[in-house]
């Protein structure tokens, strides 16, 4: 294996492994990829992942099984519909008359979204969570399985750029199911399609709390008193698409956060997902960024796309993307060169994606830190171990300070070394780097090293491991190289 | 220095950790004696992360315009069932905050209320940036690392680091070019001292990671030194279970860092985070939570601390407000002016500090949020001149850029 394939595997893959022999052209490897069947979307011979629908049918028992201990505990004195902390939850949507409540269009007796919310946050969510591990260890698994490593590390790329996380409950039994739906068919199409799927996934209308948002004017509105939630209208602006370098204004937000209004979902009734909900749609057109846009979803479809396909969008993008594939701090001119590309094919991922790798400056090795998912995925790749037994590997993300799909905020997991690389952070990894080698059994750390890093290794961490006094303490010096802890 | 209560050793949780602090506190009893009395101030900031709501943390029930803003966000008044906790007839602490309450009529918390930094921007990201760049710009390193960097010159040669992040990483507000101790409670095995120096080794080359590990080994009492001569630290093996949860709760964190702080040649500035502010629906009970779990934690700060409570300030601050109006979702969206709180046995406290802008018509920031009338910078300030005895000179290159901001006066008691 040469550098230039070491260093395509590390970089622009999730690590090498010991699975398959190293690529030939490690360019033509790259760009191919980008034309070719995700290999974690094949699910032949094998069980496929949790639909979103399922996740939903999860957040409904979970639900279900909540309010039936609040009424054993309550003796079943809560026969009547109450409102406040013994009311119900009926749904995300918008409020509507139901039996009990019929006749009675005060608030009083009305569902409360903000009510749901919170009960599916902190509810009893056994089978959400146990979604979640389903979920997240599958995840794991195709990142550590992939035989598509570059169309592999855009998914989790643009997971991240579009966050959603379990710091709100109710995101755990839908998280797994958001990126099959949501990213991973649109990381090689067109941005636009990636935000309209991010926009209407339940995952995103409840992380963002837009399936409570209410348009103040809309007939719900008018009934139920209550009205917007600006909070998705503005990470979407701030985060996901033009960013406030394009100089919008809250008014701006305001406006982006009427639109989308309606945008919720739909939980009790079959099929289970996003519902365009007319009745609590803000009415009239709206004004974002200078650009009018007319009422209704297709207002909504209109301001993503424009959103999506602003300069300002696509030099973002650019900024992130080249951030992530070639240093901390990224060349202006990368950054003006996949900017370009954005702009002149609207916005097309796997355009961009191959122009990362044909940007010279892509193929300077080791220039960034393996965030804790990076390292763990790399090193379960090398090491050619089961990913399931103790300790869990979610644990084990947890422990290093990247617990899956739980970003602290909406802008997601940091891609600059200086938020990896603390002292209790370094020493966490070579604990953790301890732990997983003494699974290495009888293999050859050497044959290991050979395969995971090539001509990446460092003449004196191939002689101190060498020297080292077991195979595991071998593999640990391997894992705790700063060749392998940089990609 | 045998009479030394044993449980400044024993009391801090795990056994990794304690050999790292056994190391540094038998170095600590070495050093005692010339110890210098100048540096026995403790200082802890703890940055409220998504952005507190002042008018609901501390609430202006005095105020004729709150309650039109806000019906559903007023708890019941002082004295009534559930009700606010008196801070002198215009404000209220949140009914759940008993124990800073409990504090306040010691005279050991300080409220200052409407006060923001010197940015007018509601992004939780680029105001926390600013919140702990001191600056209205970015930058890459934080006002308190500065602050550190400016104090007299080090007076405690064992001590691992004057300053400690205590939680999982470094915030900005402590990064710099002055070096800072991290500590957080961990799960996983470690290996014998052997690997940790061919690590150490191996990765002494590498600018970014070379020094990162050097630190980590000296916050678990690795030093050079210490790794010669510790035996104790030569443990094997020990394949624990990873845990979360409980430990890295902000009391957990809390009562950690009081040890810490405590031990008399450990670190004497500390800087911690706190999340889950951002309460955008349903904000009574999500603020509630999170309240309780600001109260109970300077609470354990406190008990940690004991006696070295006395000379301890604590500054509480957040990024922003939230707005004055609740929202459509029982919730507030992002506002400007908020509380921030200054507690500790040094603290002149007792008392409200603001120049109240008013909620009635005309009187919100913007129509939306309780208007700015104190600075942020001029509270830390405060502190930092008061409490740590920082000139004036360096203090300048602790807050750079913008319009000056003055120290306000009169937060620490004087002796």
């Amino acid at each position: 294996m040469d550098l230039r394939t070491a260093h395509a595997l590390v970089r622009f893959g999730m690590g090498p492994t010991g699975a398959e022999p190293p690529p030939a052209d490690p360019t033509a490897w790259l760009l191919g990829q980008l034309h070719q069947a995700d290999f974690s979307v094949d699910f032949s011979g094998s069980v496929p992942p949790p639909s979103t629908e399922e996740g939903l049918a999860a957040l409904r028992t979970d639900r279900d099984a909540r309010k039936a201990a609040r009424e054993a505990d309550a003796g079943m004195a809560t026969a009547q519909p109450v409102p406040g902390p013994g009311g119900r939850l009926t749904n995300f949507g918008p409020p509507r008359p139901e039996a009990g409540t019929q006749g009675d269009p005060a608030m009083a007796g009305q569902p409360d979204p903000a009510m749901a919310a919170r009960q599916v946050a902190v509810a009893g969510l056994a089978r959400s969570r146990s979604l979640y591990r389903e979920q997240g260890l599958a995840a794991v698994g195709r990142a550590v399985a992939t035989r598509t490593p570059f169309r592999e590390r855009l998914v989790w790329f643009w997971t991240n750029h579009f966050t959603i996380s379990l710091r709100h409950g109710g995101c755990a039994a839908v998280a797994g199911a958001f990126v099959q739906e949501a990213i991973r068919p649109h990381v090689t199409g067109r941005f636009e399609d990636m935000v309209l799927a991010v926009m209407r996934h339940p995952a995103m209308l409840i992380y963002l709390d837009n399936a409570q948002s209410v348009g103040p004017d809309s007939i719900g509105g008018q009934l139920s008193h209550r009205g917007l939630n600006e909070n998705l209208a503005r990470e979407c602006m701030e985060l996901h698409t033009v960013t406030p370098a394009s100089g919008y204004t809250q008014a701006d937000v305001t406006a982006f956060a009427r639109i989308l209004t309606g945008w919720s979902i739909e939980l009790n009734n079959e099929p289970a997902g996003f519902l365009f909900r007319p009745r609590i749609h803000e009415p009239g057109e709206q004004t974002v960024m200078g650009r009018t846009f007319p009422a209704g979803e297709a207002g909504g479809i209109e301001a993503l796309r424009f959103l999506a396909n602003h300069p300002a969008t696509h030099r973002s993008l650019a900024s992130k993307l080249v951030c992530h594939f070639v240093a901390d701090t990224p060349p202006p001119a990368a950054v003006r060169h996949i900017e370009g590309i954005l702009r002149d094919t609207g916005g097309d991922l796997g355009a961009a994606a191959a122009g990362l790798v044909r940007l010279d400056d892509a193929w300077t090795p080791g220039t960034k830190i393996r965030t804790p998912l990076d390292l763990t995925v790399a090193s379960f790749r090398a090491l050619q171990v089961p990913i399931d037994p103790s300790p869990p590997f979610l644990a084990i993300l947890a422990g290093l300070g990247q617990p899956l799909w739980s970003a602290p905020a909406p802008n997601g997991w940091s891609d600059v070394a200086a938020d990896w690389v603390a002292p209790e952070a370094m020493m966490r990894r070579i604990d953790w780097a301890f732990a997983v080698s003494g699974r290495i059994g009888q293999r050859d750390p050497m044959t290991i090293a050979d395969t995971s890093l090539g001509p990446l290794l460092r003449p004196e961490t191939q002689m101190a491991m060498a020297h080292a006094g077991s195979r595991r303490e071998a593999m640990t010096l391997l894992l705790t190289s700063p060749e392998f802890q940089r990609r | 220095m045998d009479h030394l209560p044993a449980s400044s050793a024993l009391a801090v949780p795990r056994r990794a950790t304690l050999l790292g602090l056994a190391s540094v506190l038998t170095l600590g009893r070495v050093s005692l004696a010339v110890a210098d009395a100048a540096t026995e101030q403790r200082f802890v900031v703890v940055i409220l992360r998504g952005a507190m709501d002042g008018l609901s943390a501390v609430v202006p029930y005095g105020d004729p315009g709150l309650t039109a803003l806000r019906p559903e966000l007023v708890p019941p008044m002082p004295g009534q069932n559930q009700g606010l906790l008196d801070l002198g007839g215009m404000f209220g602490l949140h009914p759940v905050m008993a124990r800073s309450h409990a504090l306040y009529q010691a005279n050991e918390l300080l409220v200052v209320h409407a006060v923001a930094g010197n940015y007018r921007v509601r992004s939780h990201f680029e105001a926390q940036d600013y919140l702990e760049s001191g600056a209205d710009h970015r930058m890459t390193s934080g006002w308190l690392n500065r602050a550190v960097a400016a104090m007299p010159a080090q007076s405690q040669p064992h001590a691992l680091s004057r300053a400690i992040a205590v939680g999982p990483s470094v915030p900005l507000l402590l990064r710099g070019p002055q070096q800072v101790a991290n500590w957080a409670p961990h799960g996983f095995a470690e290996p014998d001292q052997g690997i940790y120096r061919q690590v150490m080794s191996l990765n002494r080359s590498d600018p970014i990671i070379g020094p990162a590990i050097a630190a980590g080994l000296r916050d678990r009492g690795f030093g050079d030194e210490v790794m010669a001569a510790d035996k104790d630290a030569a443990t094997g093996p020990v394949p624990g279970p990873v845990q979360g949860g409980g430990r890295y709760a902000f009391a957990a964190l809390a009562k950690a860092a009081g040890e810490l702080l405590k031990a008399p040649d450990g670190p004497r500035i500390a800087a911690m985070d706190l999340g889950g502010w951002d309460t955008h629906t349903a904000q009574v009970p999500r603020l509630t939570q999170a309240l309780t779990q600001l109260d109970t934690g300077i609470d354990a700060l406190r008990t940690a601390l004991g006696e070295a409570w006395g000379q301890t300030v604590v500054l509480v601050m957040t990024e922003f407000g939230r707005t004055a109006r609740i929202n459509g979702t029982r919730g507030t969206d992002h506002g400007t002016a908020t509380v921030a709180f200054v507690a500790g046995g040094a603290v002149a406290g007792g008392r409200v500090v603001a120049n109240w802008p008013g909620l009635g018509t005309g009187q919100l920031f913007e129509n939306r949020d309780l208007a700015p009338t104190t600075d942020l910078r001029s509270v830390a300030l405060g502190v930092l001149v008061g409490h740590l005895g920082l000139n004036p000179t360096a203090l300048a290159a602790v807050f750079p850029g913008g319009e000056p901001a003055q120290p306000l006066r009169g937060l620490v008691r004087t002796a």
